[in-house]
């Protein structure tokens, strides 16, 4: 047996060959700059204006506007999601009788706009108040905020039906059938085994729909909720000051783009073993 | 429900022909904004999978923009917004001339920049779905990087990025009801102005959500048929 | 990211119908809600009429100018003013600081005070911020009487509406308990079918700061030879009659006020 006398010295890696200025090299460095400037005076335009009036005057309402847009989005997702459950549950039953109108009700709030359900909801009720005051449910129907959770959980819950629906139908046959084999019945396969497996695959749509309703809450402003957008439509109405919507836009963003980071890290910590 | 019936005839006495028109430039706003939203999308994948990270990054910087903000909330940063940048611009360059920027353009740039940041993540998607083979087929038989893209590429993005696409373009279809806040004559800003002078909300606001349902339903119907013709290649295989 | 340019550019010369304009004011473009009986109203077969109108046309006869009416929403009023979309607004926009900052105005055309009206049924008995204290309050956003209330009735809770109809559908329903607006504005529409449902609480006492100095004509602020036109022509039709003869048109009491 020969041993190895002597081996070749390490090297290091051979420099990367520099970049060539290509069109699109350059383009992407133009419009980078672009960017950049847009975003310096943004930045600019928002620091000379900290200490105006209209933020002086404004910025406490606009704090407020955020809490309520971050209200509606967290008790109508909750609800939402509650309601998901028997709708998915209908929806991929075996009886005509519940699957029919489960995916009427899924079609339906899935197939028009958001805004034509709210005005619906919000204005239907109002002529139908002889009515709804024989049933006593008025005065759930007289307040605006009361309509608009009752829409947006609505629209919600048969996004998330959907996806709750998607998620499990796509965990396989076999983890029924095992669970079967082991003796379990049917809810605790259903919750112990195939729940956690669907929730895994539905993590990404469900922080989508989130995002979604937090852009979706805006439409609240248009029947007389002072969210995010409420407030700030109130504040260009008297002030006619174009600011009014960047620092809308500016709150919005980060809110979307937080939440975004939040469950992307969420996600990756979730589907760490699934990681090779 | 004769009552109802007139209210929705054609005509003087009904809503009919109102709500014709509204669905009209509903159905008109969703058709102009696609061609726009699709070639800025396609553009938009093109650089996000570029070699150069300043032009992946600059298309990122987009997307993130506009797929973050509400949509109601692009619609009146470019109705006020593009309006007053533009007048500063004109007076700035020294003109006295007038450029209105109506709701219809406000409406289909605001949709446009939402929808091609989406239908980026789309094409982009699909452009994954693409072996490198079939680039270097196209340039090994002496074609050029545009026609490669064109005569070979392209085909087999449209048929792989068709079902997002789709979507997205149903999606379009019912973001064009926020229109009707900058003041759009469209299907539900018709459906209110019925509704508040027939006093009949329900009545107005379901007929126009039904035929939101309709559009879809055709919109469906139009796409399965577009998705096989797509895909006739493949049955021949 | 080049074709964004290109398609904006598109876009805008799509849009592009203004051309290059002398300002000679040999025609007036007009902006006007259409949504504020009995002031300025649109038909059912889209034809503006009203008192505001009326006197736009005086006004635009006695300048020996042509006129063009543009229909826009009341929250985009001002800004619409701005970017150029028209070139004076008659919508009885009230002459107040808070606009002037932004926008000039000629003189008063005509002067009334707010009113708050409630359901024929409600229980509601003063138009004190404590008489008011909880109840829901509707108003049109953007306006004097919106401001009105949010400063004198702080007790309150304040809604804002973009026109008046959907304020009127809402307090029509029961769903809020008062509606803040002009006056004039607010008995016409009891006198109408629709106001069946509600009756007037009362005149409010207008503050000057916050209600203004009456209705006027809103016009940017570089067009002072405009406003100096429409001043000459407010008072022109009102030496020659012509007010008089619209004022009596629509209302049985002169608007005009002190």
């Amino acid at each position: 047996m020969s041993s190895l006398v002597q081996s070749i010295t390490p090297r290091p890696a051979p420099a990367r060959p520099a970049r060539a200025w290509s069109a699109t090299r350059i383009a992407g460095h133009v419009l980078m700059a672009m960017w950049i400037i847009a975003g310096a005076c943004l930045v600019y335009y928002l620091a000379s204006n900290i200490f105006s009036p209209f933020v002086q005057k404004y910025w406490g309402k606009y704090l407020e506007g955020f809490v309520v847009t971050l209200q509606i989005v967290f008790v109508s997702l909750g609800l939402g999601a509650a309601l998901s459950v028997p709708i998915a549950l209908a929806r991929a039953s075996k009886v005509a009788l519940l699957r029919w109108p489960a995916y009427g009700y899924v079609y339906f709030f899935r197939g028009t706009p958001l805004l034509a359900q709210t005005f619906l909801i919000y204005y239907g009720a109002g002529s139908f108040r002889a009515e709804l005051t024989d049933v006593d449910l008025w005065w759930f129907f007289r307040d605006a905020w009361y309509c608009i959770i009752f829409a947006f959980t609505l629209n919600t819950s048969a996004y998330q039906a959907e996806i709750l629906r998607g998620a499990v139908e796509n965990v396989s046959k076999g983890q029924w059938e095992g669970g079967r084999a082991l003796g379990l019945t049917q809810p605790v396969i259903f919750f112990k085994i195939i729940l956690p497996q669907a929730l895994m695959v539905a993590l990404r749509p469900y922080g989508n729909e989130i995002i979604l309703m937090i852009k979706g809450s805006a439409i609240a402003s248009i029947v007389t909720i002072y969210d995010l957008m409420g407030e700030t439509r109130r504040a260009f109405s008297r002030s006619y000051d174009f600011q009014a919507y960047i620092w809308a836009a500016v709150f919005y963003l980060i809110a979307v783009e937080t939440l975004r980071r939040i469950w992307d890290r969420l996600e990756a910590k979730l589907t760490r073993h699934l990681k090779r | 429900m004769n009552e109802a019936l007139t209210l929705i005839s054609f005509g003087d006495a009904g809503w009919g022909d109102e709500i014709a028109q509204g669905v009209f430039i509903t159905i008109t706003l969703a058709l102009a904004t696609l061609p726009f939203g699709l070639c800025l999308g396609f553009f938009l994948a093109l650089a996000k999978k570029a070699d150069d990270p300043s032009m992946r990054m600059a298309a990122n910087i987009y997307t993130t923009i506009f797929r973050g903000l509400p949509e109601l909330l692009t619609l009146f940063l470019v109705y006020y917004g593009v309006q007053i940048g533009i007048q500063q611009l004109v007076k700035f360059a020294g003109f006295d001339l007038y450029i209105e920027v109506n709701s219809f353009v406000a409406g289909m740039v605001a949709l446009a920049l939402v929808f091609s940041s989406y239908a980026s993540e789309a094409f982009l998607s699909a452009f994954r779905g693409i072996p490198q083979g079939q680039y270097e087929g196209g340039y090994a038989l002496g074609l050029s990087r545009g026609r490669t893209m064109w005569l070979i590429v392209l085909p087999q993005l449209i048929r792989l990025a068709l079902p997002a696409l789709g979507n997205l373009w149903l999606i379009l279809l019912k973001e064009t009801a926020l229109v009707s806040v900058i003041g759009l004559a469209d299907l539900v800003r018709q459906a209110g102005i019925a509704a508040r002078v027939t006093k009949e909300p329900f009545l107005f606001f379901g007929i126009a959500c039904l035929i939101y349902l309709l559009l879809a339903m055709i919109s469906s119907f139009g796409l399965v048929r577009i998705e096989r013709w797509s895909k006739r290649g493949e049955a021949a295989r | 990211m080049r074709i964004k340019h290109l398609a904006a550019a598109t876009a805008l010369v799509l849009a592009a119908v203004g051309s290059a304009e002398a300002k000679d004011w040999s025609k007036v473009r007009i902006g006007t809600e259409g949504a504020y009986p009995p002031f300025n109203s649109l038909t059912a077969d889209g034809k503006l009429v009203g008192f505001d109108i009326d006197i736009a046309d005086a006004l635009c006869e006695e300048m020996k100018v042509e006129c063009e009416f543009v229909v826009q929403d009341w929250d985009g009023m001002i800004p619409a003013l701005q970017a150029g979309k028209f070139d004076a607004v008659i919508a009885s926009m009230s002459i107040t600081e808070e606009r002037l900052q932004k926008v000039d105005f000629t003189n008063k055309y005509y002067n009334t005070g707010p009113a708050i009206a409630v359901p024929k049924d409600s229980a509601l008995t003063g138009t004190t911020d404590e008489a008011l204290k909880g109840a829901l309050l509707g108003a049109q956003s953007s306006t004097t009487h919106s401001n009105y209330a949010e400063e004198k009735f702080p007790s309150a809770d304040l809604k804002l509406y973009p026109t008046p109809d959907e304020y009127k559908l809402d307090v029509a329903s029961g769903r809020i308990d008062a509606v803040i607006d002009d006056v004039v504005v607010l008995s016409d529409w009891l006198k109408s079918d629709d106001g069946a449902c509600c009756k007037l609480l009362g005149a409010l006492t207008p503050d000057p700061e916050i209600n203004g100095i009456g209705a006027g004509i809103a016009i940017r602020k570089e067009d002072g030879d405009l406003k100096a036109k429409f001043n000459t022509a407010i008072e022109g039709i009102i030496a020659s009659g012509k007010y008089k003869e619209i004022n009596d048109k629509h209302f049985d009491f002169d608007v005009y006020g002190g």
